[in-house]
């Protein structure tokens, strides 16, 4: 587990800023300086995906990718259907494998063959299904696949213990008892249960595909508190999301993907509504702010420098 | 960004880690209580009866409709005929139900998997039939050999029917159909081979072990100490794991509800083997005791609790009938535990096809495979065991074919027939499925 846990609430975003532009997919040294980055190896993003290009067949789902995700930061990925967000996060998850370019993990390059390959690595995605079985409770389905055992038997003081613990530095108190079933739970508890047992199983990458697309308005706030506890855990945290109101509340980072290239990506204050809207829309916009002095952080696709 | 936390919420009467803060958390509380064990919540029996009761109402009643309606159906056949609750009777009725009994065992591990297993019935036929004809008629095979000869075919004949289900992904249904005919056949087939000894392809059980198993009676002596024995290490369980929860600062049930618990369980078992242990014979030649296959039944069922309830397996059992998605991406060969439990369905098989004939004195190759299908899945049922998996207890099980065996022994006593247990049955199968049905759209509904 990232062992970071102390809450100072220093959110590394307001810090460095971090930056993984097209043209330049080498970060800075000064990433992550600021923040409570546990093992941040030497500035190095947690993730990097270099030019990675998936198709399949005649389709190019995804070309030139080239993307950081950084240790305790929350970057989120932005894009209209079809835009390829989801067919970028099953190459990250395993589920499939990118057709062009690589990707690295803490620098060092890897293959995913399968989801399998990326939990052991520290990647866990969390889908709109969830994948919570709703006749088990809640210590049963964080467990699930780790049972804890004793005399050969389950564990089950044992596995209380550690779910409870997780779900308490995670802040997730809403629940009654975490011996109730999940089907008893709502949407944004669910969604709790599902981020906590990834959190467990050791995950310092967490995918979360829509994870408010379902709930209402407190289970979402609910939800988004949860995902800047992870970052500020020092989780890296991806988060798929269509609402541009959960995008500005949470990330700090974000990506926008158009017609299968990444249109731009940047710190949440190089952009604002307009300018996402136009990046989904239309892959360009004439909005796009420029917080630290530099070249902003944008691919503009029809003057675009990567192609 | 980060949500306040209040203070520890007014409704948060439980101790647990409830904070119920959040709007949305008090709309969802009743269906969150209604669902949970009170085990888990309460503090004290007041308020594990509140919650108790919180829950009935709101549809999660567990086990008590099941035992409601058996009182009912008991109370009508001692209003009718008053034999129904004579000690002879009472004995009969525990030979009787319990082959129907671990049929329904046996059932419930496909049913958890959101399988089933239509060619049980034959599958017992065969075991039985293996048994009877090493012990009975091909004699120098000692009964011990016999009786796991006759449960390791029957293991190895649900193996291969899970085998088939997982590799060449064809629905349970339709394999056992396909089993189902097909035994039958196999069974008739092995009269043939044997039948040259029994007269019109029937193999009878001759003095012994296996006649025993069903029809002898313990001693009244015996019977008090597996009593006992069978008190004290429930309640040496259920103590020190409640003492094993609180020393970790988990909830466990109050004392006063375990205590209770077990009276109850003592209370029950003492008035069994007293109305036993009674002479139900003639005054020349007394009849007493507890059948020796109560304490079968009740071993099995403390065998297949645990392996259900504390292994990893029995988890991974519910995992795949909640959600087999969820289970395979938790890693979980999801193929192995399926023949696993298959096989687990075939041993319960072998044992209730030795039971089977045991009870009858006698097995024979006509044998109604499908009746007791049917039997087996209607007691489940009525035990709560989910037709689409993934919710229902083992215990559950034995008591939903107890209710089939009081209706087999209820309707037999009342002169009804063939037609009138199937009708019976039919209509408690059908009260049973419609009360969970309603209860589970009026309860927590998600």
């Amino acid at each position: 587990m990232v062992a970071n846990s102390s809450e100072d609430g220093t959110r590394p975003a307001a810090a460095g800023r971090v930056s993984s532009a097209p043209e330049r997919p080498e970060s800075s040294p000064a990433d992550s300086a600021a923040g409570p980055v546990p093992a941040a190896d030497a500035g190095q993003p947690l993730l990097q995906l270099k030019d990675v290009g998936k198709s399949f067949g005649p389709v190019q789902a995804l070309t030139g990718i080239n993307l950081d995700i950084p240790a305790g930061q929350v970057t989120a990925l932005a894009g209209d259907n079809g835009a390829g967000k989801t067919t970028l996060i099953k190459c990250i998850a395993g589920i499939w494998q990118p057709s062009s370019g690589e990707v690295l993990w803490r620098g060092r390059p890897v293959h995913l063959h399968s989801p399998r390959d990326a939990t052991k690595l520290g990647i866990a995605a969390v889908y709109q299904d969830l994948a919570l079985c709703d006749n088990l409770d809640i210590v049963q389905n964080m467990l699930l696949g780790h049972e804890e055992q004793r005399f050969g038997l389950l564990d089950e003081v044992n596995m209380e213990l550690t779910a409870k613990k997780t779900l308490q530095d995670l802040r997730v108190t809403t629940v009654r008892s975490i011996r109730q079933p999940v089907g008893s739970l709502s949407g944004g508890q669910r969604q709790a249960v599902a981020v906590a047992k990834a959190v467990m199983q050791d995950a310092q990458l967490v995918i979360m595909d829509e994870p408010t697309a379902a709930l209402g308005v407190s289970q979402t706030e609910l939800v988004l508190s949860l995902i800047a506890r992870l970052a500020s855990r020092g989780h890296a945290v991806l988060v798929i999301s269509h609402n541009l109101n959960d995008v500005f509340q949470v990330a700090d980072r974000i990506a926008v993907l158009y017609l299968g290239r990444l249109a731009a990506v940047g710190p949440t204050a190089d952009f604002d509504r307009q300018s996402i809207v136009d990046l989904m829309t239309t892959g360009a916009s004439t909005r796009l702010h420029d917080s630290s002095g530099e070249p902003a952080a944008s691919g503009n696709l029809s003057s675009g420098s990567e192609g | 960004m980060a949500v306040t936390q209040p203070p520890e919420g007014p409704e948060d009467q439980a101790g647990s880690v409830a904070v119920a803060g959040q709007p949305d958390a008090h709309n969802g509380a009743a269906a969150q209580i209604a669902m949970t064990a009170p085990d888990v919540m309460a503090g004290s029996l007041g308020e594990y009866t509140r919650l108790w009761l919180r829950r009935v109402r709101s549809g999660e009643s567990g086990v008590l409709p099941v035992i409601v309606g058996l009182i009912a159906i008991g109370a009508y056949f001692q209003i009718s005929q008053h034999s129904f609750l004579s000690a002879g009777n009472i004995a009969n009725l525990m030979t009787q139900a319990g082959f129907i009994i671990t049929f329904c065992m046996a059932q419930t591990f496909p049913l958890l998997l959101g399988e089933i297993d239509l060619s049980l019935g034959f599958n017992a036929g065969i075991g039985g039939t293996i048994t009877l004809w090493m012990v009975a008629v091909a004699h120098p095979f000692p009964v011990w050999l016999a009786i796991l000869a006759g449960i390791v075919i029957t293991t190895v004949i649900a193996a291969v029917e899970g085998l088939i289900v997982v590799w060449l992904r064809i629905p349970s249904f339709v394999v056992t159909l396909g089993f189902y005919l097909g035994l039958n056949g196999v069974l008739l087939w092995l009269f043939e081979q044997t039948g040259n000894v029994g007269l019109g392809g029937v193999i009878q059980v001759h003095k012994g072990f296996i006649d025993g198993l069903v029809s002898q009676n313990m001693s009244p002596t015996v019977a008090w100490i597996v009593l006992i024995v069978v008190v004290v290490l429930a309640a040496v369980f259920m103590i020190t794991q409640d003492r094993r929860r609180r020393a970790h600062g988990l909830v466990a049930p109050p004392l006063s509800v375990t205590i209770l618990k077990i009276a109850l369980m003592a209370v029950v078992g003492l008035a069994l083997v007293l109305v036993l242990n009674a002479n139900r014979g003639t005054l020349f030649e007394p009849l007493r005791g507890v059948p020796w296959v109560v304490p079968v039944v009740l071993a099995l069922l403390a065998v297949m609790t645990v392996v259900l309830g504390r292994t990893k397996f029995g988890r991974y059992v519910y995992a795949i009938g909640g959600n087999a998605e969820a289970a395979r991406r938790a890693g979980i060969n999801l193929n192995r535990i399926r023949v696993q439990a298959f096989a687990i369905n075939g041993v319960l098989a072998g044992v209730t096809g030795i039971l089977y004939a045991s009870f009858l004195g006698s097995i024979s190759n006509n044998i109604q495979g499908g009746q007791y299908v049917l039997y087996s899945v209607a007691g489940a049922v009525i035990g709560g065991v989910s037709l689409f998996g993934g919710r229902g207890r083992i215990a559950g099980a034995v008591l939903g074919g107890f209710v089939v065996a009081v209706i087999y022994n209820g309707v037999i006593l009342l002169g009804l027939g063939a037609a009138g247990q199937y009708i019976w049955t039919a209509a408690v199968l059908l009260a049973a499925v419609t009360l969970d049905g309603l209860s589970r759209r009026g309860g927590a509904a998600t």
